[in-house]
């Protein structure tokens, strides 16, 4: 097994991507011994393959692209002192209070840590063909958007000459203009929903710069072609009916899927985490912790945020909750937060009066200018506008310490937008 | 002359409804005056940051991230993009050094967003 069987380590991060690497940044820094674990060959998780710039304009106050991000975080974690495995796969998370976390690799074999506080950071994985459930064919040609990303990106493939793009999403966007400066013709973008799932800047500039129709309200029936991707059949749906009579036929040689992203929990179970059904992620407390002592989580591993800068200030924030929790903190009895008007869920899913706390939320439907309000027992606590609302963008409530409007011992905070 | 744009500046992504010429110019649906100026440029001078994969001198597929360090002309980017994928990148590069210098006489260079030290880093 492994040389520092007996020797116990802080901090131990699984997933050295941005989430991983600013929660070990901060934690080091803090002079608590921190350890990330890293499956892929490389740091940085999927920032590698995000050439397009648009990172880091909240937290770096600079406009930078993935790898650039991740370039810069990977060196402020490995300068606050984290040591890095890469290569290195988790097999599983076990153990009361003091943590066993069991990983292996080419390099060190298998090999155990034991850690006062695991921070899951392991991410998400893309929804797939079979998650939309799509007839026909099992032909060549058909890749998730980063699977396609990672091979335009990281190998310098070009994956096909024609290609449609089946769901809105960011990835998917983005990846248009990606094909589309690589020479491959993108002949649409397929959306099932009336409206886009991605940004409308995106829309603007990966869509319409390159003249590539979006068909809304529009399901793709079936994939045709037997060894290679030839087309598409698509139906237009109308008050929730797929008009068949009305199908229509793309042809392309590729299929990009853009369908949405699934936290990867499997080690959270493993953990004794427990998972929120909305957000596909960990349940967590005040202090970012899951249901299993000592285990916290943050990133896309927690839920799927829209900015990586949000993911870094989560991360952030975790990282000061578990010096809390090393430094023997004993937290106060915390009041529960739930999801009210237009808000699909919060997070995290209490709050401690008197601590600096950051609120996550995603709204369900857009809004032109809101007021995010607070309620505790029917009684508003806490009314602030929003510009807008927009189910693609997350949104942040921050209280301060000072914030002394919920009663202790009253009942849930509600978040709740109201349309102004 | 009436247009319609969304602004790519920040994800708000406001409407921006664009009227008038070169004296009477007017920008609505802008909830911040870095979209007024987005406007004016789109209809002037559009631009937009380059980012592109080019290949290296390393004998397998792997290729290093590119950008340009200002946006380009709209009308210059493909001819931007042949240059980046007809040239082959010498190992060792380094985040931020310049791989085309004025490109065009433009003042915008192509520099790596990614350094890497050699073959090997890449082959793992």
């Amino acid at each position: 097994m492994s040389e520092n069987k007996h020797e116990i380590t802080d901090v131990v991060i699984i997933g050295g991507g941005a989430a991983g690497l600013s929660a070990g940044k901060i934690t080091a820094k803090h002079g608590l011994s921190t350890v990330i674990l890293e499956r892929d060959s490389r740091m940085g998780g999927i920032l590698n393959q995000c050439i397009h710039n648009g990172f880091g304009v909240h937290h770096f106050k600079e406009e930078l692209t993935g790898p650039e991000y991740a370039e810069r975080v990977y060196h402020e974690a490995l300068a606050a002192g984290c040591a890095m495995y890469t290569g290195t796969t988790v097999m599983d998370v076990s153990g009361k209070r003091l943590k066993r976390v069991l990983c292996c690799s080419p390099e060190h074999g298998v090999r155990e840590f034991n850690a006062r506080a695991v921070v899951l950071a392991m991410g998400s994985r893309e929804r797939n063909r079979g998650n939309i459930a799509i007839a026909g064919a099992r032909p060549a040609g058909v890749f998730t958007a980063g699977t396609a990303q990672r091979l335009m990106n990281i190998n310098g493939f070009v994956p096909g000459s024609e290609a449609v793009i089946i769901g809105s999403g960011d990835i998917g966007l983005i990846m248009a203009r990606r094909l589309s400066w690589a020479g491959v013709k993108v002949n649409a973008v397929i959306e099932i929903m009336p409206y886009a799932a991605g940004l409308p800047r995106n829309i603007a500039q990966c869509l319409e710069d390159f003249d590539i129709p979006l068909h809304l309200s529009c399901q793709t029936l079936r994939i045709n072609g037997r060894d290679r991707v030839e087309s598409v059949d698509v139906a237009p749906l109308e008050n929730g009916r797929v008009c068949l009579e009305k199908t229509f036929n793309i042809s392309c040689d590729t299929i990009l899927m853009s369908v949405g992203l699934i936290p990867e929990n499997e080690l959270s179970q493993k953990a004794g985490a427990r998972l929120n059904p909305l957000t596909g992620g960990p349940v967590v407390d005040s202090r970012m912790m899951t249901s299993a002592e000592g285990v916290f989580a943050c990133g896309n591993v927690l839920h799927i945020h829209d900015l990586v800068d949000y993911v870094s200030s989560e991360a952030e924030m975790v990282a000061e909750k578990i010096r809390l929790f090393l430094g023997g903190d004993v937290k106060a009895p915390e009041i529960k937060t739930v999801p009210g008007g237009n808000i699909r869920y919060v997070i995290p899913g209490g709050f401690e009066p008197g601590t600096d706390s950051t609120f996550y939320m995603r709204p369900l439907a857009v809004m032109d200018k809101a007021r995010m309000n607070i309620y505790q027992d029917g009684r508003l606590i806490y009314d602030h506008p929003v510009k807008y609302v927009k189910p693609a963008e997350m949104l942040k409530v921050h209280l301060s310490p000072d914030f002394d409007d919920a009663l202790p011992s009253g009942g849930d905070l509600k978040f709740s937008l109201k349309a102004e | 002359m009436e247009e319609q744009r969304i602004c790519i500046l920040c994800p708000a992504g406001c409407h921006l409804k664009i009227s008038g010429g070169k004296d009477d110019f007017k920008v609505e649906g802008n909830r911040c005056p870095r979209g007024a100026q987005y406007a004016y440029d789109e209809i002037h001078d559009p631009r937009r940051t380059v980012t592109a994969v080019a290949m290296t001198d390393a004998h397998c597929s792997c290729c290093c991230p590119v950008k340009s360090d200002s946006p380009v002309p709209k009308a210059m980017i493909n001819e931007l993009l042949e240059l980046i994928y007809a040239s082959e990148v010498k190992l060792p590069v380094r985040c931020g050094q310049i791989m085309i210098e004025n490109f065009n006489n433009t003042n915008i260079n192509v520099i790596f967003t990614r350094t890497i030290n050699s073959t090997k880093e890449l082959m793992s």
